[in-house]
């Protein structure tokens, strides 16, 4: 019996109510309830936060750290907030939110990275962007930006350079509509923003080496004298083929074995979550299709979702609503795997050939996207209370897949075809094709090895944790939307190595299959039903309070935390990207590998880099 | 048309006639055409994604749109392979020191395409700190598609505009391509990542605003300046 399983069979209460109960008991100076209105969850001394965090783990079963943010609360308390949720796997049910405060000066949280390894990045980030020291964190350094980079931007008085204004809409440009360049009012004419008195004359930018912990640059010999080996420090990425976007990989080589490997990324980070901050609640719809940009329409539920959770009963979403949501969604997983093998063939060799088609099938999914919602890849298709509208009676398509004939057909038609048909069919054949190949199988079996206890420790959700014999997933163990009444089964593999990674996700495929066979008579039946229950306005304002709305995104757990202070904008908003947090165990599965694997293993993580930088 | 699948009407010189019957097997033509024709049609891009917009990049190198057809097929990894920089996506400062890095290292002549918003003029994105306001900041750009993401139809018009731009430069002695011309290109300096991303072309600038002693002023602040000095 593994680890995590007698952690499961441990705990001493179980419904939250009494475990918290139980913890101020336990904890009486350092444990109080979280009474703001709208909040959850308790306030822990962050001195006792370690002997806290180890309890809830040991003894009460919350042995995953789902995720774990900062708050920054400038006028309100002038505190900085460190936010936990933690989970217990795979039994699931609602998370245990603790929170640990610390000044704004000098703010010092001790680092829980030894009780939950998946606390490493986003320890990480929460320094780099709120400046927060963990104290005990093994290697604490930006993650996002650059080491030297001024200030912590995520704070709320960080003024970059092309601020206007707390928050939208700009003064500038509602109502008058003047629209302005804003390169015109920075004197460099870029996005820059240089301290008083910088110049470039005697600069000397920081060497990134000083960075590389225990990674000495250049070539070591070592080994006795008759057999020697190089250690070998390589640089894989940002412009590498076979990062899957701006990625960059240190690896610490000797011989071709891989000794250490240490994920650089931020390359893509947008600053999603500080734009975030400043759009209205609305606003921020079209950005979370820019997240994970391969599953837009699954994004844009997760983070419907998170605001229906704040508005607290004021918006209903209609079932058919649902019947369409839960449909985007699972045809998002169905593209999202598709593109997933097809690319991890790719990194394992075989140069787009299994790729191709996977993409052809991705792309008769891209059409009936396109005919709902307007666009192939950036749906912005989802609102708080709904999605935006019906689908469409007819389907027409300019340019079909094997000629210029104009395809017009019936949507529901189109619908059962591709779902009945073409879909089954595209799975067995990339099946077929591809599951008994000797040189996948010897390629991938037993390589990347991620065995159950550390998937859970890392924090590591969706296929990965999955594969690694946890039966996990969001859509049965904290249900949203109409999951509850559909039938499918909660796939899982036992070995935790690439093959099994690649063979879940056509399992997983095939499941969505079978939900989406159930979608179809539900579609009839609420034809012309109404599609969305909330607020038809251009801005809303959500109720003061917090939400941790989460979802089983095609890649893992996608989770939105949002802080409201009663108006039209989020106060907080933090996205729990599981392409981010995926990578964490990403330097263990590759100890001790060939470093030709390395490119495989990222391959079968499944990350895509919108959502890792975000 | 001849059996090459060749149209060799499109490389016909205007002035010099040649006999109906023959046009499709003979053509007279210039040098710079005729180079300009193959070398339009051979273009390598970089592989080379950036962020979503590189997703409909793979779509149009895919089965479905095919870049194939334009011989732009042949992505290389390597940028001393390739003649086309397609920069599909957002540019962040953290990313842009290895894209001037990679653009310096493809050889002349070399091109570059910006797609999607992002790469144009910053996108969606832009007013975060962390990004570029449109890649033409740092290193030129030859042909812009607008969209978020474009669809790959946008991308493939872009690229045929781009052929067609090809097609019109000249290699002779005022030779517009820079390699046909004779002088050295002119390496992009390499930006530094500092305080903030530093243009080294910036020095004087930066020196300049030194002496005035204060942080970098925002947009609102710069705006609240000039409604100052107007009213004034
Ligand atoms: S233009 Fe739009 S689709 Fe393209 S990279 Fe920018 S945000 Fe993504």
């Amino acid at each position: 019996m593994t680890d995590f399983m007698t952690d499961q069979a441990l705990p001493k209460v179980t419904d939250l109510p009494s475990t918290i109960a139980a913890l101020k008991e336990r904890f009486p100076d350092a444990v109080r309830d979280d009474t703001r209105p709208g909040y959850e969850g308790v306030i822990v001394e962050a001195a006792k936060l370690p002997e806290f965090a180890r309890v809830i783990r040991g003894e009460y079963g919350f042995n995953y750290l789902s995720s774990l943010t900062a708050v920054d609360y400038l006028g309100h308390g002038d505190h900085l907030e460190v936010v936990y949720h933690a989970f217990r796997v795979p039994s699931g049910g609602k998370p245990l939110v603790f929170k640990a405060q610390t000044d704004r000066q000098n703010p010092v949280i001790p680092s829980l990275v030894s009780i939950y390894p998946g606390a490493d990045f986003q320890e990480r980030e929460a320094y780099d962007l709120y400046g927060i020291h963990f104290a005990g964190h093994p290697n604490l350094k930006r993650i996002l930006l650059w080491e030297g980079f001024e200030g912590h931007p995520m704070r709320k008085d960080y003024q970059e350079a092309y601020y206007e204004q707390e928050t939208k809409p700009f003064d500038s440009r509602w109502p008058s509509g003047h629209v302005f360049r804003a390169e015109e009012y920075n004197p460099f004419g870029h996005n820059v923003r240089y301290p008083a008195g910088f110049t470039l004359d005697n600069y000397k930018p920081i060497s990134e080496a000083e960075f590389q912990h225990g990674m000495s640059l250049g070539v070591d010999i070592m080994g006795d004298p008759a057999f020697r080996t190089d250690r070998l420090l390589v640089n894989l990425g940002p412009h590498h083929p076979s990062t899957h976007g701006v990625f960059r990989m240190m690896v610490a080589l000797n011989g071709e074995t891989v000794e250490s490997l240490e994920p650089v990324m931020g390359y893509l980070h947008r600053n999603h979550e500080k734009i975030g901050e400043r759009n209205t609640w609305y606003g921020n719809m079209p950005y979370t299709d820019r997240l994970d940009y391969i599953c837009s329409m699954a994004n844009n539920l997760a983070y419907a979702i998170t605001v229906e959770q704040m508005m607290r009963g004021q918006v209903s979403v209609p079932y058919r609503a649902e019947v369409i949501r839960v449909l985007m969604a699972e045809l998002t997983r169905i593209v999202n795997h598709l593109w997933s093998i097809g690319f991890l063939l790719n990194d394992l060799g075989a140069f787009f050939t299994p790729a191709l088609y996977a993409i052809q099938t991705r792309e008769y999914i891209l059409d009936f996207f396109e005919a709902t919602a307007g666009s192939r890849m950036m749906c912005n298709y989802m609102r708080i209370g709904g999605v935006f509208k019906d689908l469409p009676a007819r389907i027409r398509s300019e340019a079909a897949l094997v000629n210029d004939r104009v395809r017009d057909m019936d949507t529901m038609k189109y619908l059962e075809q591709l779902i009945n048909d073409r879909l089954p069919r595209s799975i067995d054949e990339l099946d077929e094709l591809l599951s008994e190949s000797e040189i996948i199988k010897s390629r991938c079996i037993g390589v990347g090895l991620l065995p159950a206890e550390m998937a859970i420790a890392y924090s590591a959700s969706g296929p990965l944790l999955r594969a690694s014999g946890v039966p996990y997933d969001i859509r049965r163990a904290n249900p949203y939307s109409i999951y509850p009444e559909l039938e499918f089964d909660v796939c899982t593999r036992p070995n935790g190595d690439i093959y099994d990674r690649y063979c879940l996700r056509l399992d997983e495929m095939r499941q969505s299959v079978r939900i989406l066979k159930q979608i179809l008579p539900r579609l009839k039946e609420t034809a012309g039903q109404p599609i969305f229950g909330g607020k038809s306005s251009y801005s809303i304002k959500v109720p003061a309070g917090e939400a941790y709305g989460f979802a089983e995104n095609p890649k893992g757990e996608l989770g939105f935390y949002c802080v409201s202070m009663g108006g039209g904008n989020p106060w907080r908003y933090h996205v729990r990207a599981p392409s981010f947090i995926n990578l964490t165990p990403l330097g263990e599965m590759c100890k001790g590998q060939k470093v030709a694997d390395v490119v495989a293993i990222l391959g079968s993580i499944d990350i895509v880099l919108g959502e890792t930088d975000r | 048309m001849n059996n090459s699948g060749i149209d060799l009407r499109q490389l016909q010189h205007p002035d010099i006639p040649v006999p109906e019957e023959m046009q499709s097997n003979v053509a007279v033509t210039s040098l710079s055409s005729l180079y300009n024709w193959a070398r339009s049609r051979s273009i390598w891009p970089m592989l080379f994604g950036l962020a979503c917009c590189a997703i409909e990049m793979i779509a149009t190198a895919a089965s479905r749109f095919d870049l194939a057809r334009f011989g732009m097929e042949v992505m290389r990894a390597s940028p001393r392979q390739a003649d086309l920089m397609i920069v599909s996506g957002t540019v962040t400062k953290k990313m842009v020191v290895p894209i001037v890095r990679l653009y310096n290292q493809m050889p002349e002549p070399k091109y570059v395409l910006a797609m999607g918003a992002c790469a144009s003029g910053g996108g969606p994105f832009k007013e975060g700190y962390n990004v570029v306001s449109g890649i033409d900041k740092y290193i030129p750009v030859d042909v812009y598609v607008p969209g978020c993401p474009p669809t790959p139809q946008a991308l493939l018009y872009g690229l045929i505009a781009l052929q067609k731009k090809i097609e019109k430069q000249s290699l002779g002695v005022s030779a517009s391509v820079p390699w046909y011309g004779g002088g050295p290109s002119e390496e992009i300096p390499v930006p530094i990542l500092g305080p903030d991303i530093i243009d080294p072309r910036h020095a004087e600038v930066l020196r300049k605003e030194a002496q005035r002693n204060r942080v970098t002023p925002t947009v609102a602040q710069s705006l609240a300046e000039r409604t100052l000095s107007q009213g004034a």
